[in-house]
């Protein structure tokens, strides 16, 4: 190949790769046409559904205000039925509360009536109203009387925290037990200890259908206790009636019981 | 879902039944009583318990007695214990604690405080 051809079929070359960038530019540019198409197409169709002319406009900005006013309204509305449903849920956790805690006072007071009733044995009656006062109401001094109606003397019976010989004998309307006793009226002072055992800072009647059988006098409560409760209250009236009764019935039982094996003993004594 | 195996030893039976009352809230929980810390040793050696909950003041043996005993037993130390008694001095506290009991409650009870203890000890919600 002569000099003349080589210097040509490069040129050819050149020319050609010029051409086939030419090509690909061409082609970018028809890409880059057709996009600019879309785009303008989409600006139109959005011009198409916009306002044209400052009437529309305005209609359209009353109406976005519109919407707005009412997103605001109902923002509002929903903010409004929250806090409700706030204060529904604090008043609903405060009625747990509440109930939960009468769940409780009322479990308490299942148990010690039904212990008290679960026995006809005086003795026993007065080991459970015992357990009561200690456990339930937290009492740490305290006394059992009963009413000797010949004397109209009310006597210890039981206690805790002391020894039943300290306690004095109270006749019936003397002194403050005396007086709660015939007066049939529970009462409470605000204190949590004397150390007068003729002081007590509790006294609870013991009644069966308006006839007093004897008192439960508290004189001072654990350490651990700083005043007494509704429920405390609630104990002392459910005592009033329910202790008071289940020792008439075990007392009346036992007599029963010991007539009933003197009657047997004469009668076995007379049959044999 | 395995029960939760609770012992109650406690001479009063006033007490226990409220305790008893009070532990039914929980879900699967299975309640033996035992009247005394004797009664309690007995039961708590030859069952399996998850947790305990002891009186101080009791006849036969007493409570902080049967704390000893249950921690120098190797089957037994890991058992939680809660103390419920009358004791209200710090001194009654710090001993039961210092014996391995793991909580201390005092009479009168609040069902919910005894509760939410047993709760805690038992690792349930």
């Amino acid at each position: 190949m002569s000099r003349d051809d080589q210097n040509l079929f490069s040129r050819a070359e050149e020319f050609l790769a010029l051409f086939k960038r030419g090509a690909d530019f061409s082609r970018e540019l028809l890409k880059e046409n057709e996009r600019l198409r879309e785009t303008l197409m989409q600006f139109q169709d959005q011009q198409e559904t916009a306002a044209q002319s400052p009437v529309d406009w305005e209609k359209l900005r009353v109406q976005l205000l519109e919407r707005i006013q009412s997103l605001e309204h109902e923002c509002n509305s929903v903010r409004e039925r929250l806090d409700q449903v706030e204060l529904e849920n604090s008043q609903f956790a405060q009625r747990y509360v509440e109930i939960e805690e009468e769940n409780n006072n009322l479990a308490n007071l299942y148990v010690a009536s039904y212990q008290l009733h679960s026995t006809l044995d005086p003795d026993e009656v007065l080991k459970i109203i015992m357990e009561i006062v200690i456990n339930l109401v937290g009492a740490e001094v305290f006394a059992i009387y009963l009413l000797n109606e010949e004397t109209a003397e009310l006597t210890a019976v039981a206690s805790e925290g002391r020894d039943v010989t300290h306690f004095p004998s109270v006749k019936l309307g003397s002194g403050v037990l005396g007086a709660a006793v015939a007066t049939n009226e529970a009462t409470c002072w605000d204190t949590t200890r004397s150390d007068d055992l003729t002081q007590p800072i509790v006294c609870v009647p013991l009644m069966v259908q308006g006839r007093t059988i004897g008192a439960i006098a508290v004189f001072a409560l654990l350490a651990q206790k700083e005043g007494f409760s509704p429920l405390d209250h609630e104990l002392f009236n459910m005592l009033g009636g329910h202790a008071a009764t289940a020792l008439f019935a075990a007392r009346l039982y036992s007599q029963s019981e010991r007539k009933l094996n003197t009657i047997q003993g004469f009668i076995d004594l007379l049959t044999n | 879902m395995a029960k939760h195996r609770v012992l109650i030893v406690e001479d009063s039976p006033t007490m226990r039944q409220l305790l008893v009352f009070a532990l039914r809230r929980l879900k699967d929980v299975e309640i033996v009583e035992a009247q005394d810390g004797m009664d309690g040793l007995r039961r708590v050696s030859n069952d399996h318990f998850d947790i305990a909950l002891i009186d101080i003041n009791m006849p036969v043996m007493d409570g902080l007695k049967l704390i000893r005993l249950m921690r120098g037993e190797d089957n037994l130390k890991g058992i939680p214990i809660v103390v419920i008694t009358t004791e209200g001095a710090s001194e009654d506290r710090e001993r039961a604690i210092a014996l391995g009991a793991n909580e201390y409650l005092t009479k009168p009870i609040q069902a919910n405080r005894v509760l939410e203890v047993v709760k805690s000890l038992l690792k349930v919600a």
